[in-house]
């Protein structure tokens, strides 16, 4: 910044308070002993212990992550497909196609996708029986749909910015395509693969509505509970699990952003 | 810049198929059942509607196309009404957040190169975690007793708390609150590639900075401004949880009528008729969306 306005410097710091007050006021009253949440009672962690005993939630929370694991882990693979695709074959049949829709999910409200994946879901157990009923293999199906398009965005700049100097050389030394993909290609796009990974899990993790579409009776993921929760009024025990959640993603995030710091002044150095 | 293709075609129709038709099957597809559904009559039964095909004992076939939903949505004037204010709403808060996100996407742009990373990531942060979570955290600090109103009534300002939860104040809120990240990201990207020797070029010709920005920066600017707008726009227009948590009984908006008509009423056909409509008007922005977006890959 050439000449620093007090003005802007003003409103990027009352930007971030707005980002993050909330949060931290979150956390702060997580460990409140009053269950009045907004009356200081002193401080206590027995919230986070009620949590621990609180079968339904830890159960949720187990559905969730599995589900998030498998989405996680086939976006990348269907998201990655797709980013080569998007990049490396320049014009091909169906390609506006396939660009618009790896940009729709995106935007599209929730409300849009988890009706229309539900009468899917419900049209094709008529007709061939499978899926049967809706849970966990509905939902992970829809996540997947969704959660591969922001793969796809990550993973593709990755490999528009990438060096392919080395790929050529490989393959003018004679080695087969398939070979140059997992020894040269994977292991340069790999980061962005693992930022992809992180972000479908998360994605997974924290969908409300889609889930609520196409799941079926016995299928209760983590944020339809913290929802049914939340609609009866403010509740120490989520605050405890909001805290939970804000500090494994702050680390994991912390962690992901300096090792791309690193790698950024290794490449500089 | 253009990639030699690779070799071996059949691996090539295998990357471009196998993306191309899960996304049909699982998106473009559902979209046709939405629109048939639509057409049919809800029943009591399970699933709680009835095909538009039907076939009788004797081997005939009859298509029963049912207008009745679109002309309930045209005749009732709820559904009218949480149009207009869907729109509104969505209108606005893009707005709102549009004046809060280029100040934010303009300093951190100029800002010294070691500080932009840190400062972006802490943009992008919140989006990693729970939206659900945070727009429930500011249930606890806009209700009657939560923390602006103690805040405030401790330091004598006001006498009895005001009312912000369950008001459209709150609504906007949750909103710019939830969707800051999508308008900073491409409002930062285009004003990072911004050529500054224009900028420059102005000051030395003795063109004043509040100039420089209105007849430079914000022209070229302006594709970021509209993608960052578009990526607001559209799915605020079908939100859900925002309105349902922080908005009163007199909040209507369509996303949250649809959750009602599928979840409390039970009428699918109905449901599908209100996201059919909602799609249609979608349509135009999304298109203006992928203009940007192809235009800022141009200039990549």
């Amino acid at each position: 910044m050439t000449r620093r306005s007090p003005l802007l410097l003003s409103v990027l710091l009352f930007g971030y308070a707005f980002l993050y007050g909330p949060i931290i006021s979150l956390m702060v009253y997580s460990f409140n002993e009053s269950r009045l949440v907004t009356v200081w009672g002193g401080f206590s962690t027995k919230w986070y212990f009620e949590l621990l005993d609180n079968d339904q939630i830890l159960g949720a929370a187990w559905l969730s992550i599995k589900i998030a694991a498998v989405n996680a882990s086939v976006a990348v693979v269907l998201g990655t497909l797709a980013a080569m695709a998007l990049v490396r074959y320049g014009r091909f049949r169906g390609r506006a196609t396939l660009e618009t829709m790896v940009t729709a999910p995106m935007v599209m409200p929730d409300v849009i996708i988890g009706l229309s994946l539900l009468l899917l879901f419900v049209s094709m157990e008529r007709l061939t029986g499978w899926p049967q009923g809706r849970g966990q293999t509905t939902i992970t199906l829809a996540h997947i749909t969704f959660s591969m398009a922001y793969v796809t965005v990550v993973v593709r700049s990755r490999l528009a910015h990438m060096d392919r100097s080395l790929e050529e050389a490989a393959l003018d030394l004679g080695a087969r395509p398939m070979k140059v993909f997992f020894a040269i290609t994977l292991p340069i796009i790999a980061p962005a693969l693992a930022a992809g990974w992180l972000l479908a899990f998360t994605l997974s993790m924290d969908d409300l509505v889609i889930a609520s579409f196409v799941s079926g009776p016995g299928a209760t993921t983590l944020p339809m509970v913290v929802y049914s929760s939340v609609r009866l009024g403010v509740s120490p025990e989520i605050n405890a699990l909001a805290t939970i959640i804000v500090v494994i993603v702050s680390l994991a995030v912390a962690a992901a952003g300096l090792l791309m710091y690193r790698q950024e002044k290794r490449q500089q150095d | 810049m253009k990639w030699p293709a690779l070799p071996r075609p059949e691996g090539r129709q295998f990357i471009i198929g196998i993306p191309w038709f899960w996304l049909a099957l699982f998106f473009l597809l559902p979209f046709l059942f939405v629109l048939k559904l639509s057409l049919s009559e809800s029943t009591l039964a399970q699933p709680p509607y009835l095909d538009i095909v039907r076939e009788f004992k004797d081997g005939l076939v009859v298509l029963a196309i049912n207008l009745g939903n679109y002309e309930l949505l045209l005749e009732d004037s709820l559904y009218v009404k949480a149009l207009i204010s869907s729109l509104e709403i969505a209108a606005f808060s893009t707005l709102l957040t549009l004046l809060l996100g280029y100040p934010m996407a303009y300093a951190i742009a100029r800002a010294p190169r070691h500080w932009r990373l840190p400062l972006m990531m802490l943009i992008i942060l919140p989006f990693w975690t729970s939206f659900l979570i945070r727009v429930y955290a500011w249930i606890g600090i806009l209700k009657n007793n939560g923390l602006i109103n103690q805040t405030l009534m401790a330091l004598g300002l006001i006498d009895s708390p005001l009312e912000m939860l369950h008001t459209p104040f709150a609504v906007y809120v949750g909103i710019v609150y939830s969707y800051l990240p999508f308008m900073v990201l491409p409002l930062y990207a285009t004003l990072i590639r911004l050529d500054m020797t224009l900028l420059e070029a102005a000051a030395d010709l003795g063109c004043r900075p509040w100039k420089q920005f209105l007849t430079i920066t914000l022209p070229l600017s302006l594709p970021g401004v509209l993608a960052g707008a578009m990526l607001v726009f559209i799915p605020v227009m079908g939100e859900f949880v925002i309105p349902d948590l922080l908005g009163g009984p007199n909040t209507l908006m369509l996303g949250k009528l649809m959750w009602t008509e599928f979840f409390s009423n039970k009428d699918w056909p109905l449901a599908s008729a209100l996201a059919a409509v909602l799609l249609v008007v979608l349509i135009i922005p999304f298109m203006l969306l992928r203009h940007f977006e192809r235009r800022s890959e141009e200039a990549q």
